[in-house]
């Protein structure tokens, strides 16, 4: 099937697969630290096991960003 | 990483807009060139924490690809402490492909500086400021 991934057309074999398995295929070890949109909506991180990605979806994903100074 | 002066003076300028709370942000450009500040909104509002607003995150790094940018970078700044990454800063930050820069206001001068952070692993990189 072919998804957008950042912005980038990308091709995954796979038929089926839910949008954990597509970030831990991108890298992203910890799913709880990124956001996801597919087609531009914020997806609920509960349900990253769950929603499978469809042909043609854009999907977005952003590490969480944040920090501080104090020790 | 280049950056360019414009930017290096926009960034500082923002950590001096914003005090006393932190300031943050995104540095887009092409390969390792940073040309432009994107300023966003630090929702914690305080001088000690922040984090990215990520409706506004995802709006702006969309902004960047229409440039054909990316983001190299994110800064924040640091009010009252030096320029090195806090506990705070390296136990979030997440993403291994970023550059993190902060600015610091502890001294008179105002000091910016870059470093890699990848599984707690800190390292400075690099930062020559160029004309642009």
């Amino acid at each position: 099937m072919k998804l957008t991934i950042n912005g980038e057309k990308k091709q995954v074999v796979q038929e089926s697969v839910t949008v954990t398995e597509l970030l831990a295929d991108q890298g992203v070890e910890m799913p709880d630290t990124v956001s996801v949109q597919i087609n531009g909506d914020f997806l609920e991180r509960e349900t990253f096991d769950t929603r499978v990605v469809r042909d043609g979806d854009e999907i977005d994903f952003l590490y969480f960003m944040g920090g501080g100074s104090w020790e | 990483m280049d950056m360019w002066k414009s930017v290096y003076e926009k960034i500082i300028e923002h950590a001096q807009n914003d005090l006393p709370l932190e300031a943050c942000g995104y540095l887009g450009g092409q390969d390792t060139t940073v040309t432009e500040a994107y300023c966003l909104t630090n929702i914690d509002e305080s001088g000690e924490h922040f984090s990215f607003d990520p409706k506004e995150q995802f709006a702006v790094v969309r902004a960047m690809r229409a440039k054909k940018q990316r983001a190299i970078a994110v800064y924040h700044s640091h009010p009252q402490t030096p320029a090195r990454p806090s506990k705070e800063d390296i136990k979030l930050a997440f993403d291994p492909e970023m550059i993190y820069v902060i600015v610091s206001l502890a001294a008179a001068t105002p000091e910016v500086k870059a470093f890699r952070i990848v599984k707690n692993e800190v390292s400075e990189e690099p930062l020559d400021i160029i004309e642009g």
